[in-house]
């Protein structure tokens, strides 16, 4: 019976972190533009007759690109500039052709160009809001057309995506190369950027080539005047040993080449972007529009999505938390038996809680890899510290009085903590899982960064996309979730809590 | 039976008991009694192997009271504390029931066995499906007792078992304890800090003081042959509040 829970176990997280492999694993970065093209990928390859898997909103360009020389992923889509200048600047390569040199070297290969070229710009508001307008010195901002004009402006705000800060063709260089002044620059997420921009919170954002959201934010696009982007042609990077296990696959990705120009990739991005569309189906659109075919997109309905994101959810808190119950009771057990050593145990456990969940998450990827497996880690971990602490005060918390006569009627240890102490600390232990269980609930929603499945799929994607309904798909499930674990614990309590501890004193 | 043989107890730093010597007389009842903080529980907890000596050892009958064999020496003891110290979430039968049935006892023995001791309790037999907290204080010692007794054990240990009872029952109980005891011929030691009880149970009396023993003899030695000044004043104190009787 164990032996079958235990298969029944494996075989789902089998499932979940991917074991059971398809001919191709497909990959995509956490930004519209890369998913859509991920399932572009994923369905024509389906269409040449290969079982497919798109493991969708990995991260950003360096969690996929590591995904992709573990093998995790077999092909996904990236940029020349992106991978000279980012994941291969320390090589300061001069050209496409020694890019792929470089990536022969990782036993990685490249298609050539899928057809246009998304290059970094840099955009300001057309018409500035009053306060901006104060930091620019005017309201008509016209006469600024290149990004070396922004040099006269030393006061404005700049908002910029995470990755663009920190890249080498980002912001250091690029104000290094125009020798701009302003230095007054917040990280966010690109989309924020957008609502930033148009509320005159920021001033100076970047852009993408193909950004549906430049035209409806009304943002003016600056002539990079020195040159200093690199291209940033569109490729798919697959794993050279893909050309031996699945010939077909590499040359149906070869024909996608010079297939989606600036225009095309823009009109697809507006329609997730701005249309609320899924990717799957402007991905399957442009496919049947561009090879005459007639794929079907899989679009789940919200049904199928609920169940499915449900099932994914419950699995990660279900299996830390029974995890972290076989763990934490017994170091809870040992902590109250050993007062000094249990109080180095606790603060080691609350030294864990104040790691940040996201970057928990985060850090645990080159440990696990992708998927559930570094997120039910991680919600492990946190659900450590509720129950050893409750294991320990409900053992510390028994009457000395109670333990002495325990010990005195001549029960042996393990008895002892069997039949009298846990039984007496029971209400203490399952409060302590009652808060873990609500906790992770709550927690387990980040798995949606981490392609973890579940709550915080819909609810990431609605955050990127600023869709406030599909946040909701994920954010009331999910607290709906943690109201009915606060449930099932305090019927538990009935159950696990002797009656004797329930009763009242009679005099 | 029950001999302490160079014993000394003591807690961070503090001496509670120093080098003692002392046996207790099988076969009758011997109070330990002193103010609170005196060394008389620690005393109990060192026979029962509940605490370990820093120094000497504790002997019952010929067998040390240390180690491996502590488990087993318990179960030949009978332990009662002043609030019964009885498990709340189990019934007064299961309280009493559990070392039997650790034991793997026949369910006619245990039958028999729990009858039996009710009956010398003054218990109703209804009330031992109860649990404690159903119970009153009295009810509640005289489970106790029972889950004390039930092994049978050769020696009775009790620290202050009557002293959270309101005057009527402890009377009415101090009366019963005394009958038990008379009838079944257990060693017994008995904690109090009350003379008037140690009067009434006493054949064997120790006055202690800061963990050692002031005066040990019948109760009305202590009374007429005070051995130093502070029996004198102890004894006296507690008679003008009380009145012995004896």
């Amino acid at each position: 019976m164990r032996r079958v829970h235990r298969l029944a176990l494996l075989s789902l997280l089998a499932v979940l972190t991917g074991c059971g492999r398809s001919d191709v694993v497909v990959g995509s970065k956490d930004f519209n533009e890369s998913t859509i093209l991920g399932e572009v990928v994923a369905y024509y390859v389906e269409s040449n007759g290969a079982s497919v898997e798109h493991r969708q909103r990995l991260g950003g360009s360096p969690v996929v690109w590591n995904a992709l020389l573990s093998g995790e992923i077999d092909v996904y889509p990236d940029y020349t500039g992106t991978l000279r200048q980012e994941l291969l600047s320390e090589l300061k390569l001069k050209d496409d052709d020694e890019l792929r040199e470089a990536l022969e070297e990782r036993g990685l290969r490249m298609t050539r160009s899928l057809g246009f070229d998304n290059s970094y710009e840099i955009g300001i508001p057309n018409k500035p809001t009053a306060e901006a307008a104060r930091r620019f010195g005017t309201d008509d901002l016209s006469d600024i057309r290149t990004i070396s004009d922004l040099r006269r402006y030393p006061n404005l705000k700049c908002g910029f995506a995470n990755e663009f800060v920190k890249r080498s063709d980002g912001w250091e260089p690029l104000k290094r190369v125009y020798a701009l002044p302003q230095d007054d620059v917040l990280p966010l997420e690109h989309d924020f950027a957008y609502i930033g921009l148009a509320n005159g919170d920021i001033d100076v954002m970047d852009v993408y080539a193909t950004d549906a959201k430049v035209k409806v934010y009304d943002v003016r696009v600056l002539v990079d005047d020195e040159n200093f982007f690199p291209e940033y042609e569109a490729v798919l990077v697959y794993r050279a040993d893909l050309e031996e296990r699945a010939p077909e696959v590499v040359s149906a990705i070869r024909r996608l080449e010079g297939k989606i120009d600036v225009d095309t990739m823009t009109t697809l991005n507006a329609r997730t972007m701005l249309g609320g569309e899924e990717a799957a189906r402007v991905a399957a659109d442009f496919l049947n529009t561009t090879f005459g075919l007639e794929i079907v997109p899989k679009v789940p309905s919200i049904f199928e999505r609920l169940a499915r994101y449900t099932w994914q959810h419950l699995l990660l808190v279900a299996t830390s938390l029974s995890a972290a119950i076989v763990v934490a009771i017994p170091v809870g057990i040992l902590a109250a038996k050993q007062r000094q050593f249990g109080q180095v145990l606790l603060a080691a456990i609350g030294l864990l809680q104040t790691i940040p969940s996201l970057a928990l998450f985060v850090v645990l990827i080159p440990l696990c890899g992708l998927g559930a497996l570094p997120a039910i880690v991680a919600l492990f971990l946190y659900s450590l510290l509720p129950i050893v602490r409750n294991t320990c005060t409900g053992l510390t918390d028994i009457p000395a009085g109670i333990h002495e006569s325990a010990q005195a009627i001549g029960l042996p240890l393990f008895v002892r903590l069997w039949k009298i102490e846990l039984p007496l600390a029971a209400r203490s232990i399952l409060a302590g899982i009652k808060t873990a269980a609500v906790i992770n609930v709550g927690t387990a929603t980040l798995g949606g960064f981490i392609a973890a499945g579940g709550y915080g799929v819909p609810i990431f994607s609605g955050l990127r996309l600023g869709q406030p309904y599909e946040m909701l798909e994920g954010a009331v499930p999910a607290a709906l979730m943690a109201l009915a674990a606060q449930g099932v614990f305090e019927l538990a309590e009935l159950v696990c809590v002797p009656r004797g501890l329930r009763l009242k004193p009679a005099d | 039976m029950l001999r302490l043989e160079g014993v000394s107890k003591s807690y961070g730093g503090t001496t509670v008991l120093p080098r003692t010597d002392l046996e207790l007389q099988s076969g009758r009842v011997t109070v330990l009694i002193g103010q609170s903080g005196c060394g008389k529980s620690t005393l109990l907890r060192l026979l029962m192997g509940l605490v370990e000596p820093d120094e000497g050892t504790v002997w019952f009958g010929d067998e040390q009271v240390a180690g491996d064999q502590v488990l087993e020496l318990r179960r030949r003891m009978g332990y009662v504390i002043q609030d019964g110290g009885l498990f709340p979430h189990m019934t007064a039968r299961g309280n009493v029931e559990l070392m039997p049935r650790f034991l793997e006892w026949s369910p006619d023995r245990l039958r028999d066995r729990v009858a039996e001791l009710a009956a010398l309790v003054d218990l109703p037999v209804e009330t031992l499906e109860r649990y404690p907290a159903q119970l009153s204080g009295g009810q509640r010692q005289r489970v106790s007792l029972m889950r004390a007794l039930v092994l049978d054990p050769e020696v009775m240990l009790m620290d202050e078992p009557l002293g959270a009872l309101d005057p009527m029952i402890r009377a009415e109980l101090q009366r019963d304890l005394r009958e038990i005891f008379r009838r079944l011929e257990k060693t017994v030691v008995l904690v109090t800090h009350d003379m008037n009880e140690a009067a009434f149970f006493g054949d064997d009396v120790i006055l202690m003081r800061d963990g050692h023993v002031e005066q040990r003899g019948p109760i009305s030695e202590l009374l007429e042959r005070p051995a130093t000044d502070f029996v004198r004043e102890f004894t006296t104190a507690q008679r003008a509040v009380l009145g012995v009787t004896s």
